[in-house]
C-alpha cells in the first residue's frame, strides 16, 4: 500500500451486503434502509497489529487505530479512552458474586465523562476528513456534551438537539462549550426524526445520523480495552446499558475482532443488557424470546440517557444477547437509585442513572440465576453521576451547620450516634 | 386527496431528487401504492416481499409514528404530511 495505510475499504449494508464507496457520506443502505457497517481488511490488519505494538502505544483508545475507520491522523479526542478497569471486590461481596467482578469505569472518560467520547472522537475526526465545518447530533444528553466539547476543541460549529426535559447538568454541559442547544418538545424519538430531516436539508455532519457508521465503531474500544486490561482475555459475562442498542453490539464485535486477529484465544462471553423499566423495549423483546422490538411511545423513567423508545439497533442487540446465551433486565427507578448508591458506597465510583440501571440489572440477574456468580463478570459503567445528581435528592441527611467548636461537634456526634459515651480513646477512632 | 410525502436522501434517486412529492390515497398503504405508480421502484424500498413495512423504515403521519396509530391502514386526510425516515442511532 502506498501513502497512508488504510485498513478499511468500503461501507457495506448489514442486511443487503451491498457495498458503497468511502468517498461519499452515506448512512443507510439505499435498498432496504438497513445500517451500513465499515468493511475492514482483516488480513492487512493481522499482518501489523500485535499485542506488543498495542502495548507500546499511549494509553488511549487510539492504540487500536487500525481497527478504527479514519484515514489520516487523529485530530479529535486524541486522549480519549483507556479508562480504569477495576476489580470490584466489595461490590462483589454485596451482590453475592464469588467469581471476579470488574468495573469498566467510563465515568472518568475524557473529555466529558461518558463513553460517548469514544464514538465522538471517531465521528468528528472523520467529519474533518470529509471537510465539514459544522457538526451536530440528536442526543439524550451525553452525546450532546461530547459533540459540543470536542467540536469546541477544533473550532467546529455545533448544534445539538435534545428532548426538552433533560437534566440541567446535561443541558449546561453542552451550552458551556458554545454549542447551539435546541430543546425539542417531545421524547427522544421525535428528536431523532427531526434530526434526520434536518440532516437531509442542512449539510452538516450529524454524529449519529449521517456519520453513524463511523460513530458506532468508536464503541468497540470499550471492548478492546476490557480484553487487554483483563490480560488479553475476555470475561465470561459483560453487562451493558442499552439505549439505541449500538454499544452492546460493538462490545461483542470488539471481542470477535480480537479473536479473529489472534489477540485473544477464546471468545465465549455471554452478553447481558440493561434498560429501565419505564423504557425497556429491548429487554422486553429478550424476555419474550423475540427480536421484534415493540417501540415505547412515551418513556417514563429517571434514566433519561437510555430513554429511547424506538432503538435503531434494538433488533441486533436483542439477537446478540440471545445468541450469546445472555439475558436482559429492566429494573425500576428506585432500584436504579439503590444501584447508584451501592456502587458509590462499595467502590467509590459515582455513576449516572445508566450506571445505576446496570448495577441494579446485575443484581436481578444474579437473583434469578441468569448470571452465574462464580464466573468473571464486567459491568460497563458508562456515565458520570455528577450529571444526574437530582435523582438522589432526598436520599441523604444533611447535617445542620455547627459552631466551629469541639463542644458543638460533641453534641452533633451524640445526635448522630444517639449516645454520649464511647467516643473512643484518644488516638483510636471510634467505631461506628 | 393530496398528501405531501417527505422523501429522505436515500430515496431521492427515485423521485428525480425531489425532497417532497404529492400522493393520493385514503390510507398509508394506498399512498405507498400511488408512490410506486408515480416513482417505480420506491415500493420495494419501503415494504418487503410480504408487503410489510421494512424493519428499518419509519413512517410518520403528521409527526406521529404510524406504528402507534394503525400501521399501513392508518387513515390519511387532505393536507396531511407523511414523512419517511430511516432509523438512526441513539445518543
Ligand atoms: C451513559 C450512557 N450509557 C449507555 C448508552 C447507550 O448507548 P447505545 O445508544 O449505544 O445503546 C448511552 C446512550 O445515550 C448513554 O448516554
Amino acid at each position: 500500500m502506498s501513502g497512508k495505510a488504510k485498513y478499511f475499504t468500503a461501507l457495506r449494508g448489514r442486511e443487503s451486503g451491498r457495498e458503497y464507496p468511502l468517498d461519499e457520506v452515506r448512512y443507510v443502505c439505499e435498498f432496504d434502509f438497513g445500517p451500513l457497517e465499515v468493511k475492514y481488511d482483516y488480513d492487512a490488519i493481522k499482518a501489523v497489529l500485535t499485542r506488543e505494538l498495542i502495548q507500546s502505544r499511549p494509553p488511549n483508545m487510539w492504540r487500536y487505530k487500525e481497527l478504527l475507520p479514519i484515514e489520516g491522523p487523529v485530530t479529535v479526542g486524541e486522549q480519549t479512552g483507556f479508562t480504569p478497569l477495576t476489580k470490584a471486590d466489595r461490590l462483589a461481596e454485596r451482590l453475592g458474586v464469588t467469581g471476579e467482578l470488574w468495573i469498566k469505569n467510563d465515568t472518568v472518560n475524557y473529555p466529558t465523562l461518558s463513553f460517548k467520547d469514544r464514538v465522538v472522537s471517531v465521528a468528528l475526526t472523520r467529519s474533518l476528513e470529509f471537510g465539514y465545518d459544522t457538526v451536530a447530533c440528536a442526543s439524550t444528553g451525553n452525546l450532546a456534551n461530547s459533540v459540543a466539547a470536542n467540536a469546541a476543541s477544533v473550532g467546529l460549529k455545533c448544534y445539538v438537539f435534545i428532548p426538552q426535559d433533560l437534566e440541567p447538568s446535561k443541558i449546561l454541559g453542552s451550552q458551556v462549550f458554545g454549542a447551539h442547544v435546541v430543546p425539542i418538545d417531545g421524547p427522544y424519538d421525535k428528536v431523532n426524526r427531526l434530526s434526520s430531516e434536518i440532516a437531509d436539508k442542512y449539510k452538516w455532519a450529524f454524529a449519529n445520523v449521517n456519520l453513524r457508521p463511523y460513530y458506532a465503531e468508536g464503541s468497540k474500544t470499550m471492548g478492546f480495552e476490557i480484553a487487554e486490561q483483563l490480560g488479553w482475555r475476555v470475561p465470561d459475562n459483560v453487562v451493558v446499558p442499552m439505549a439505541g442498542g449500538s454499544l452492546i453490539g460493538k462490545i461483542e464485535k470488539a471481542f470477535n475482532e480480537f479473536k479473529k486477529l489472534g489477540l485473544i484465544d477464546d471468545r465465549h462471553t455471554k452478553i447481558y443488557g440493561a434498560q429501565a423499566e419505564g423504557c425497556g423495549p429491548i429487554v422486553e423483546a429478550v424476555k419474550n424470546g423475540t427480536d421484534l422490538i415493540r417501540p415505547v411511545e412515551t418513556p417514563n423513567t429517571i434514566v433519561k440517557s437510555l430513554a429511547i423508545g424506538n432503538p435503531a439497533d434494538g433488533y441486533y442487540a436483542a439477537r446478540g444477547i440471545q445468541d450469546s446465551g445472555g439475558y436482559a433486565e429492566n429494573p425500576t427507578d428506585p432500584e436504579t437509585v439503590a444501584g447508584i448508591q451501592m456502587l458509590a458506597e462499595c467502590e467509590g465510583v459515582f455513576a449516572e442513572t445508566a450506571g445505576g440501571v446496570t448495577v441494579a440489572a446485575t443484581k436481578r440477574l444474579l437473583e434469578s440465576g441468569k448470571l452465574d456468580p462464580a464466573e468473571c463478570t464486567v459491568l460497563c459503567i458508562t456515565g458520570n453521576g455528577l450529571k444526574t445528581k437530582e435523582c438522589l435528592e432526598g436520599q441523604f441527611t444533611t447535617h445542620h451547620a455547627i459552631a466551629p467548636s469541639l463542644k458543638a461537634f460533641d453534641v452533633l456526634y451524640d445526635e448522630i450516634h444517639g449516645t454520649s459515651q464511647d467516643k473512643g480513646k484518644v488516638g483510636e477512632p471510634a467505631l461506628t | 386527496m393530496a398528501i405531501t410525502v417527505l422523501i429522505p436522501t436515500p430515496l431521492r434517486s427515485l423521485t428525480s431528487e425531489q425532497d417532497s412529492v404529492e400522493a393520493t390515497g385514503a390510507t398509508i398503504g394506498e399512498i405507498f401504492e400511488d408512490l410506486e405508480n408515480k416513482h417505480p421502484g420506491i415500493g420495494e424500498r419501503l415494504c418487503d416481499e410480504s408487503g410489510e413495512i421494512r424493519r428499518f423504515v419509519n413512517v410518520y403521519l403528521n409527526q406521529e409514528d404510524i406504528r402507534f396509530i394503525d400501521g399501513k391502514n392508518t387513515a390519511v386526510a387532505d393536507g396531511d404530511e407523511v414523512s419517511i425516515v430511516p432509523a438512526i442511532a441513539g445518543g
